[in-house]
C-alpha cells in the first residue's frame, strides 16, 4: 500500500514537471517570435522590452530561463503583470482559487448525484420509454456548449422570467463569499452549478448505464440472483458497486478537464471572479505572466486532484494496492 | 440455418463470408437515428456551403460589412437597421429584431447592422471547416503515432508514450489557450509553411493537436493487442517482412477503430472551436464562426437574444447529430457492441 502511494506521488511530481516544461516551452520557445514582446503586452515601449529581457533573463540559455521562471512562480512569487503594472500575479491567482473551488465542488456534487440517478434508473429499466427518454436527454446534455447554456440560463433567470415567482430569488451575476453569507453563496452559485453539471450528468449517466448493463450480464450477478437476493439489492450492491470503479476513474480525469475548461467558460458567463475569469481577462489584454501563472497553477491543481482521486481509488479497489 | 439437414454439409454461399465493411454498412443502414443524424449533417453542410448564395439573393447584404446607417422596408414601413435605444439613458442602439420572413434580416441584425442569418451560414462554413480539418490532422497524427508506438515498441514506444502522457495530463483547454495566445498574436513559420496571424489555420492546427493523445493512446493499445494476435504470429511465422505485417495485418484492423473516432472527434472539435472563438482566441474577425457570433450576441443577450441563441442552437444540433452518428458507427463497426447493445 505504501509502495503504491509513493509511486503515485512520484508520478504526480513527474507529470507536474512535464506540464511546467511544456507550458514554458509554449510561451518562451515558440519559433519565430520574441517572447519579451509578448510578455510586455501590446504596444510596449523599448524600455519595457529591455526591462523584460533583463527581468526574465531572456538572453540566457533556456534551462536557466526555465529555472528563473519557476523560482518566480513558486519560491519568490514576485512575478508581476506588465499590463496592470505592479500587480503581483501569484497572490491574485491564489485569491481567485476559492471561487473556482466553490463552483467546481458544488457542480461535482450535482453531477455525481445526477449521473448516478440517470445511469442506475436507465440501466435498470433498459429498453423502456424511461430509459430512452433519459438517454436522449443525456445525449442533448452532452451536446450543449456550456457557455451557451449559461447564457440561456442568464436570459431566463436574469431577464425574461426574473420577475416571475420562479426566479425572483436569483441574485445578480457575481460571487458571494461563503464566509459573508452562506445562503447568498448558495443562491449565487446554484444556477452555475447546474449549468456546469449538465454535460457531466449526461456523460456519466451514459457511461454508468452502459457499465451497469455490461455488469448485469456477468456470472456473479447470476450467482447472486440464484442465491435468492432481491433484484434491487443485486442492482445496487452488486451491479452498481462494480460499475463504480469506472465512474471514479472518470471523475478524476474530468475534474481536471473541468477546472481547466468548463469552469473557465462558466465563470466568464456568470461573472464569477475565479481563476478562469482571471485567465479570460488576461486573454483580452494579452497579459502573458498572468496567463502563464493561471495555466501552471490550474494544471498543477488538476494533477493534484487526480492524485487525490488515485489515492481514494487505492482505498476503494483492493486490486490497485499493489501499484498497478 | 433452416436448411441444415442432418448428415449434409451446409450449402455455402458462392460469395463467401460477409466482409467487415459490408456487415458494418448493413448494421448502419437500418439504424434510423444514425441515418437521420447523417441527413441533418448533410443539410447543415449544404446550407453552409450555400452561404454566398443566401447573402446575395435572400439577405441582399454583405454580411461582413458594417451597416450602421442602413434602412430597410418591412411591411411598407421604413425601419433603421440600428434603432436608437429607447430604454435607459438611450445612448446605445438596438439592432433590428428578426422579421421571420425569408428575406433580408430574417433573424435580425447584430450590433454592427449585419444580417445574422447570413452570418450564421458563413459561420457554419468556418465551424465545419475547422472541425473537419482539425479532425483530419488529429486522427492522422494520432494514427501514425499510435501505430509507430505500438508496432515498434521499445525505446520509441517509451518515449512517445511519456510525451503523450504529459499532454494527456495537461488540461486540454489550458493547452489550447496557451497555444492560441502565443500563436494568435503573430504569424509563425514552420519550415516552408507560414501561417499569418488571424488565419483560420491557427485554430485548425491548435484543435488538431490537443486531442491527439485521446486517440493515440487507445490506438497504441489496440496495436499492442493486435501484435499478440494469432494471425500476426502466423504472419511472422511464414516469414512476412515487418512492412507487410504493418500494411496487411495491422493497418486494416486499426482503420475501423479510427473511423469510430471520426464523428466523436468532429463533435469535440466543434465544441472546442466554439469555446475558443467565444473566448476570442479562435476564429478572428472579420471571419465568423458559430462561436464568434455567440460572442457578438453576448452584449445583446437581453435585448436581441436571437443573435446568441441561433448559433448556439446550430452547434447543439450539429454536435447532437454527430454524437448520434458516432453511436451508430461504433455499434456498427465494433464487433463487441453486439453483445452490449440495449
Amino acid at each position: 500500500m505504501l509502495v503504491a502511494l509513493v509511486s503515485r506521488l512520484g508520478q504526480m511530481l513527474l507529470v507536474m514537471f512535464g506540464i511546467s516544461v511544456v507550458a514554458f516551452l509554449i510561451f518562451f520557445a515558440t519559433p519565430g517570435a520574441d517572447p519579451s514582446a509578448r510578455i510586455a503586452g501590446r504596444n510596449a515601449s523599448q524600455e519595457t522590452l529591455v526591462q523584460v529581457r533583463h527581468d526574465f533573463g531572456l538572453d540566457r540559455p533556456l534551462p536557466v530561463q526555465y529555472g528563473l521562471m519557476m523560482e518566480r512562480l513558486f519560491i519568490s512569487r514576485d512575478l508581476t503583470s506588465f499590463v496592470n503594472r505592479g500587480q503581483k500575479v501569484v497572490p491574485t491567482v491564489l485569491e481567485a482559487i476559492p471561487v473556482t473551488l466553490s463552483l467546481v465542488f458544488g457542480a461535482a456534487v450535482f453531477w455525481v448525484l445526477g449521473g448516478l440517478i440517470v445511469g442506475v434508473v436507465a440501466g435498470a429499466t433498459r429498453g423502456s420509454w424511461l430509459d430512452r427518454t433519459l438517454m436522449i436527454l443525456s445525449l442533448i446534455g452532452v451536446s450543449i456548449p456550456v457557455f451557451w447554456l449559461g447564457e440561456v440560463a442568464n436570459l431566463i433567470t436574469q431577464s425574461r422570467w426574473h420577475d416571475s415567482w420562479l426566479f425572483s430569488w436569483v441574485p445578480p451575476l457575481g460571487y458571494i463569499a461563503l464566509t459573508d453569507s452562506p445562503w447568498g453563496w448558495f443562491k449565487a452559485l446554484v444556477i452555475p452549478w447546474f449549468t456546469l453539471a449538465t454535460l457531466y450528468i449526461g456523460l456519466y449517466g451514459r457511461v454508468l448505464r452502459a457499465s451497469i448493463i455490461e455488469t448485469m450480464q456477468e456470472d456473479f450477478i447470476r450467482t447472486a440472483r440464484a442465491k435468492g437476493i432481491g433484484e434491487r439489492r443485486v442492482l445496487i450492491n452488486h451491479g452498481l458497486r462494480t460499475s463504480l470503479v469506472a465512474f471514479v476513474t472518470m471523475f478524476g480525469l474530468d475534474f481536471g478537464a473541468l477546472v481547466g475548461g468548463g469552469a473557465l467558460l462558466t465563470e466568464v458567463v456568470f461573472g464569477l471572479q475565479g481563476v478562469g475569469k482571471l485567465t479570460y481577462g488576461a486573454l483580452q489584454t494579452l497579459d502573458l505572466p498572468m496567463i502563464l501563472a493561471t495555466v501552471i497553477y490550474a494544471s498543477f491543481f488538476v494533477v493534484m486532484a487526480n492524485f487525490v482521486v488515485d489515492v481514494a481509488f487505492v482505498f476503494i479497489d483492493p486490486r490497485a494496492r499493489d501499484g498497478h | 440455418m433452416d436448411n441444415l439437414i442432418a448428415g449434409q454439409a451446409p450449402v455455402r454461399s458462392r460469395r463467401g463470408a460477409e466482409g467487415p465493411w459490408r456487415t458494418a454498412w448493413r448494421k448502419l443502414k437500418v439504424d434510423r437515428a444514425a441515418i437521420m443524424a447523417f441527413g441533418v449533417l448533410v443539410l447543415i453542410t449544404a446550407a453552409s456551403l450555400a452561404a454566398p448564395l443566401y447573402a446575395r439573393y435572400v439577405a441582399q447584404t454583405d454580411p461582413f460589412a458594417t451597416n450602421l446607417n442602413g434602412e430597410i422596408v418591412i411591411n411598407g414601413e421604413t425601419k433603421q437597421v440600428l434603432e436608437p435605444s429607447t430604454e435607459g439613458l438611450s445612448l446605445g442602439f438596438t439592432p433590428l429584431g428578426p422579421t421571420w420572413d425569408f428575406g433580408p434580416y430574417m433573424l435580425g441584425a447584430d450590433n454592427q447592422g449585419r444580417d445574422v442569418a447570413a452570418r450564421l451560414l458563413y459561420g457554419g462554413r468556418n465551424s465545419l471547416l475547422i472541425a473537419g480539418a482539425a479532425a483530419l490532422i488529429c486522427l492522422g497524427l494520432a494514427t501514425v503515432l499510435g501505430v509507430i508506438s505500438g508496432f515498434f515498441g521499445g525505446l520509441v514506444d517509451t518515449l512517445l508514450s511519456r510525451i503523450l502522457d504529459v499532454l494527456w495530463a495537461f488540461p486540454i483547454f489550458l493547452l489550447a489557450i496557451s497555444l492560441s495566445i502565443v500563436l494568435i498574436s503573430q504569424s509563425i513559420s514552420i519550415g516552408p509553411i507560414e501561417i499569418r496571424s488571424g488565419s483560420l489555420w491557427l485554430p485548425v492546427f491548435i484543435i488538431g493537436i490537443v486531442y491527439v493523445p485521446y486517440v493515440a493512446r487507445p490506438i497504441r493499445g489496440h496495436v499492442l493487442s493486435l501484435m499478440r494476435a494469432e494471425f500476426v504470429t502466423a504472419a511472422i511465422g511464414i516469414g512476412a517482412p515487418p512492412w507487410r505485417i504493418l500494411l496487411y495485418d495491422i493497418l486494416p484492423n486499426v482503420i475501423t477503430r479510427v473511423i469510430v473516432f471520426v464523428p466523436l472527434i468532429l463533435a469535440l472539435n466543434m465544441m472546442t472551436e466554439s469555446s475558443l472563438s467565444f473566448l476570442s482566441i479562435g476564429v478572428q474577425p472579420p471571419d465568423a464562426s458559430w462561436g464568434t457570433i455567440i460572442q457578438d450576441g453576448q452584449g445583446l443577450l437581453y435585448s436581441r437574444p436571437i443573435v446568441a441563441l441561433a448559433p448556439g442552437l446550430a452547434i447543439v444540433i450539429s454536435v447532437l447529430a454527430l454524437n448520434i452518428l458516432g453511436d451508430g458507427v461504433r455499434d456498427a463497426l465494433d464487433p463487441k457492441s453486439s453483445i452490449r447493445v440495449a
